[in-house]
């Protein structure tokens, strides 16, 4: 009898988990960019500091919140644990290669645009989420916080250069995804629809937020 | 030597069915004691060793790729022959019986064809059980095209790469036995010699190509199916590697030679275009039923094609043939193209091509509706020749492209020595003088799923084994002999490289025993090859090691048979006073320069036995008897 | 024309290789890319040194023996072509062209050029067939199949196994060649019965040859020869799925 295959066990499972996290993930960034459009209310913050109170209290968040650490963890290590395997699968590179008349540049720096989302990731925890919920915010309120942060030309541009790479990294990883859970051929172009909203507009509606608090500043 | 063909008697339609009943078995316990050495994974080699290990048998398979999946038979194209009668049109097992024995032109046994007719229906519904993809119509049933040679629709088709689909699904059935653990396989090994102890076939001697190590492996049975010797003209549509060194070392043992001089022209083949010309690319002869075939009237007429005006060209084939025209049978278009490039009217910068034009039925139908037919030939054809043939005729020039001759083998397919079974294009048996297109996918299959299987276990339960392993005095001497030969070719450190030897041999070939031959040429043919032959002991350049991957030395070895071959191809286009089929002797030509056989004298196998270097071959001749069908003379006008 | 060549040597397995630079000028446009490597091994033969050691056999791109990386691409510059189906005129006076062989674990280099893939056919031996002994097949019209189902299972079928999809992909991941075979029976109603098996034993021997994870770049199916689609790897991620999961 030949080995027989797990789906964790074998490289179509572990791509598998990667893709089911990834789409996780992408829900969740729906979620967090919708709410954040209450940044742009006008109301001085009034109802994006309500709620962000009001995820802090609610337990059915707060639980949903270590799913989605979960889902993080899991999505960062499946992916870490396919880029060493297939690093081993081509122990000598080739003197010339050019990938780019066959592949797009997404496709080929998924492992390096992850990174420089967890990069992201810990600095932009660091910044909001540890002061808002626990170190304390130094007395301002959250709104002010984000305004206060998002004053700092160099962090503005750091995060604008971060959301860029998380379009590159969804770019291909949305519609990867789908190819990896067996998506049929008859559906590619409306996912491909899909995939605009996750590659274009949410990361716009991210790095909208340190622009319009510039100017804002500015003004 | 006693030719004994083991014909059963009885009515035609029966003697398969009552040579197998007379057939001895074997016990399907018994069947492990067996051991069988197949060599070759094409489409004949693949099914038989798949087929073995599914009775039973012990099967050892090997061949000289590194995938067995990459075999010649990969490259057929057009498709396979069944006389399934799907399309209503008449067709029966006689039929295509009476097609296949006229277009060999007489020259094959009645009760080998009429078994191949009978087993190729089982062949396509194998095929299908397999999952190969034969194409269907839009009611989900098989489809079936026409073909050269009949006037029924039969032949079962995958787009252009039958080949490619029927040898999958052999070589996935070889791989399930493989897997399995009954199958042992052995990539990259090529075999050099023949191993008879006590009058049988009892192991061969292969070569690893990967470290140059001589591998001996006794068995009980050796099945040869390795192919045809087209390579021996160098150009051929042959794969490189295609190579005749298994059979011509089991003819050096003891099996007979059989009609070695009847090779196959194909006509349309996209011509040399220089000296470094590898191999040769056939263009599907379906292209004859849209292109029209030319000449300029002018001799060494360089005017760019389109402004040669109708008037000052010259379709000679619709000129000599008003009947049949530009879809005359494959010989005669062959030689009416190279007579009239002989004459001087040949086209292209060499002047060896004649034109396939398709501008009147682009004309008459649009370029759509041919680039729908022919769209991957017109692309290939482009990709080749950098040339559009949509704006500009084709160029074409006959090739070689198979031989009918090989091995001699019995009604059981075992050649003169016994446990030495020849199948598929390596054998002589079922195409006689000249072959229909379709029909060698169909006899490489038939041989190998449905008729070693029965054939082999008769031989097992008719004889007696004894051990043999290879520690055996007949295998060191083998051996040994093969290291001196390989030893001897390093040590030569001559100027040429083997491939200038090569197509120094295929010029001799082509010239004086191609497409048309005569006793001249082919006395002219029997010299100089002999003296080729002495220049390559004397002048070749093998670099390299022995223990190592060493490609030059493994077509040195190939070479050496070649020239041995060649000089027995020419022997027997000599000694065959008549014409027929792919072997046209000039000097038997009816008056209307059509080939004109000669039954009184010539209606026999000539079947080779080699008698020791430097002593002629003996012929012996197995008399072929027609009982049911009158052979008569071909006329296409 | 005038060309030069930069051909990857290399001795034995254990390497190391390293590319070696040779002039040629006698080339002319009608020759084929490999014509110009007999070209050349003639003129080393001729000398007595050793030639480059290439696979090639059938050169009118089925047999699948030769796969070159060339210019950095599997095959080369053109595509739906094998490498030896690539011509001079593709290339212009005093080109560098640059050959080494296809790369990955799991296709060591034998010699030269000459890489071993025998990986592939451990991958077909566990599992890409159907079951059926010579001679019990029922009529091969007794089961109508929808012409477009045919014709995608022999779109699949028509892989050479050239091995262009795993040197073209950064994991020298072998998902097109597997996904090719496995979607090629799975679509057929004779695979039917086994194809839940097939699935999971082609998987597992993949991976066992150390070929690399898929990643969607849809490189293989850019350099494939016969141009298969990758959504016969949506497909073979399909089966796996309702294999394990369904």
């Amino acid at each position: 009898m030949r080995p027989t295959v797990t789906v964790y066990g074998s490289s179509i499972g572990q791509k598998i988990i990667s893709a089911i996290t990834g789409l996780f993930l992408c829900l969740f960034l729906v979620v967090h960019v919708s709410g954040n459009l209450l940044l742009f209310k006008g109301d001085e913050g009034k109802a994006f500091n309500e709620y962000v109170i009001a995820n802090t209290n609610s337990l059915l968040i707060r639980s949903i919140e270590i799913v989605l650490f979960a889902g993080f963890l899991i999505h960062i290590f499946w992916g870490i644990r396919v880029w060493l395997f297939n690093r081993r699968a081509r122990p000598l590179d080739y003197v010339e290669n050019r990938p780019s008349e066959n592949s797009s540049l997404p496709s080929r720096i998924m492992f390096i645009t992850g990174m420089l989302v967890i990069l992201f990731l810990v600095v932009h925890l660091r910044t909001f989420w540890i002061a808002m919920r626990f170190t304390g915010t130094g007395g301002l309120s959250d709104y002010e916080l984000v305004q206060a942060t998002f004053q700092s030309p160099l962090y503005d541009s750091f995060y604008i250069v971060c959301m860029a790479i998380l379009a590159y990294h969804l770019r291909q990883g949305f519609q990867s995804a789908f190819q990896t859970l067996g998506l049929r051929p008859i559906w590619r172009r409306a996912i491909d629809w899909v995939a605009v909203i996750f590659w274009l507009i949410i990361p716009i509606g991210f790095a909208a937020m340190p622009v319009y608090f510039l100017i804002k500043g500015a003004s | 030597m006693e030719l004994n063909s083991r014909i059963p008697a009885g009515p035609l339609v029966e003697k398969w069915d009552s040579h197998r009943f007379n057939l001895k078995l074997v016990n399907p316990a018994n069947r492990r004691k067996y051991h069988i050495v197949v060599v070759g994974t094409g489409l004949a080699g693949a099914s038989a060793a798949a087929t073995l290990a599914e009775l039973g048998y012990r099967v050892t398979s090997l061949c000289y790729h590194e995938s067995p999946r990459r075999a010649h038979s990969i490259a057929a194209q057009g498709g396979i022959n069944a006389p399934k009668n799907y399309a209503n049109d008449g067709d029966s097992i006689y039929r295509l019986f009476y097609d296949t024995i006229k277009g060999g032109d007489y020259r094959s046994r009645e009760a080998n064809v009429y078994r191949l007719a009978q087993v190729s229906n089982n062949i396509i519904d194998q095929c299908v059980a397999q999952g190969v993809p034969l194409a269907r119509d839009y009611g989900g049933l098989l489809d079936t095209r026409s073909f050269g040679g009949a006037q029924v629709s039969r032949t079962f088709y995958a787009q252009g790469q039958t080949g490619q689909q029927l040898l999958l699904g052999a070589y996935q059935a070889l791989s399930r036995q493989i897997g399995m653990g009954n199958i042992v396989f052995y990539p990259r090994r090529e075999m050099l010699d023949l191993v008879v102890i006590d009058g049988q076939a009892r192991g061969i001697v292969v070569r690893n190509m990967i470290n140059g190590q001589i591998e001996s492996i006794a068995c009980d049975a050796v099945i040869l199916a390795t192919g045809g010797y087209a390579n021996v003209f160098f150009l051929s549509t042959n794969a490189r590697m295609s190579n005749a060194t298994a059979i011509w070392r089991a003819y050096k043992r003891g099996a007979c030679f059989a009609n070695p001089c009847f090779t196959q022209i194909h006509p349309t083949c996209i011509p040399v275009s220089s000296e470094h010309q590898s191999k040769l690319t056939l263009m599907s002869e379906s292209l004859r039923n849209d292109g029209r075939i030319w000449v300029p009237m002018i001799k060494g007429d360089k005017r760019d094609p389109n402004l040669i005006p109708e008037v000052e060209r010259d379709y000679y084939l619709e000129r000599i043939y008003p009947s049949f025209g530009n879809l005359s049978p494959r010989d005669v278009s062959s030689r009416r193209a190279k007579e009239v490039c002989d004459a001087g009217f040949g086209v292209g910068p060499t002047g060896k091509a004649v034109y396939l034009d398709f501008r009147d039925t682009i004309q008459r139908n649009g370029r759509e509706w041919i680039k729908e037919k022919y769209g991957n030939l017109f692309d290939m054809y482009r990709q080749i020749t950098g040339e559009n043939a949509y704006e500009t005729p084709m160029r074409i020039y006959p090739a070689l492209h198979y031989t009918m001759g090989g091995l001699w083998v019995d009604y059981n397919l075992m050649s003169t020595i016994p446990g030495l079974f020849v199948l598929g294009e390596a054998n002589f048996s079922d195409h006689g003088a000249n072959r229909l297109g379709a029909s060698a996918l169909m006899q490489g299959l038939a041989d190998g799923y449905f008729i070693i299987s029965y054939t082999i276990g008769d031989y097992f339960a008719s004889n007696k084994f004894h051990k043999v392993d290879t520690s055996h005095e007949a295998f060191r001497t083998a051996e040994k002999e093969l290291k001196s030969t390989i030893d001897r070719l390093l040590g030569i450190r001559g100027k040429r490289a083997v491939d200038d030897i090569h197509k120094d041999l295929g010029h001799i070939m082509w010239e004086y025993c191609g497409m048309a031959r005569n006793a001249a040429g082919l006395k002219k043919a029997l010299e100089a090859i002999p003296s080729l032959e002495e220049e390559f002991w004397r002048n070749v350049s093998v670099p390299g090691r022995t223990d190592d991957l060493n490609q030059e030395l493994e077509k040195a070895q190939r070479l050496i048979d070649f020239l041995e071959l060649g000089k027995l191809i020419a022997e027997d286009a000599l000694h065959r006073e008549e014409s027929c089929g792919g072997h046209f002797r000039e000097e038997h030509e009816t008056e209307d320069n059509e080939a004109k056989r000669d039954d009184e004298n010539f209606s026999y196998v000539a079947a080779w036995e080699y008698r020791g270097p430097g002593n002629p071959p003996k012929l012996n001749k197995e008399s072929l008897n027609f009982e049911y069908l009158k052979p008569s003379q071909r006329s296409y006008k | 024309m005038h060309i030069t060549l930069r051909i990857w040597r290399q001795t034995n397995p254990a390497g190391p290789g390293r590319l070696v630079t040779y002039e040629l000028s006698d080339v002319t446009e009608d020759m084929s890319l490999l014509e110009v490597l007999d070209l050349l091994n003639l003129q080393l033969a001729r000398n007595g040194e050793e030639p480059i050691a290439f696979d090639s056999d059938c050169r009118e791109g089925i047999c699948g023996s030769c796969g070159l990386q060339i210019n950095g691409r599997p095959h080369g510059p053109l595509k739906g072509v094998a490498s030896c189906q690539i011509h001079m005129r593709t290339f212009k006076e005093n080109d560098t062209i640059t050959i080494e062989p296809f790369r990955a674990k799991a296709f060591p280099v034998v010699k030269d050029l000459v890489i071993d893939r025998t990986a592939f056919d451990r991958i077909i031996q566990a599992g890409g067939f159907i079951s059926v002994n010579t001679g019990g097949a029922p009529d091969a019209n007794a089961i109508p199949i929808p012409k477009n189902t045919v014709d995608a299972a022999f779109e699949a079928a028509a892989c050479i196994s050239c091995g262009a999809c795993v040197a073209a992909c950064k994991n020298a991941s072998a998902m097109l060649f597997v996904a090719a075979k496995v979607a090629h029976l799975g679509r057929l109603p004779q695979g039917e019965v086994e194809r839940k098996e097939r699935c999971l034993s082609m998987v597992a021997q993949m991976d066992a040859e150390k070929f690399g994870a898929c990643s969607n770049t849809y490189a293989c199916e850019a350099e494939c020869p016969k141009e298969i689609s990758v959504d016969n790897i949506a497909f073979l991620n399909r089966e796996l799925l309702r294999a394990k999961v369904f």
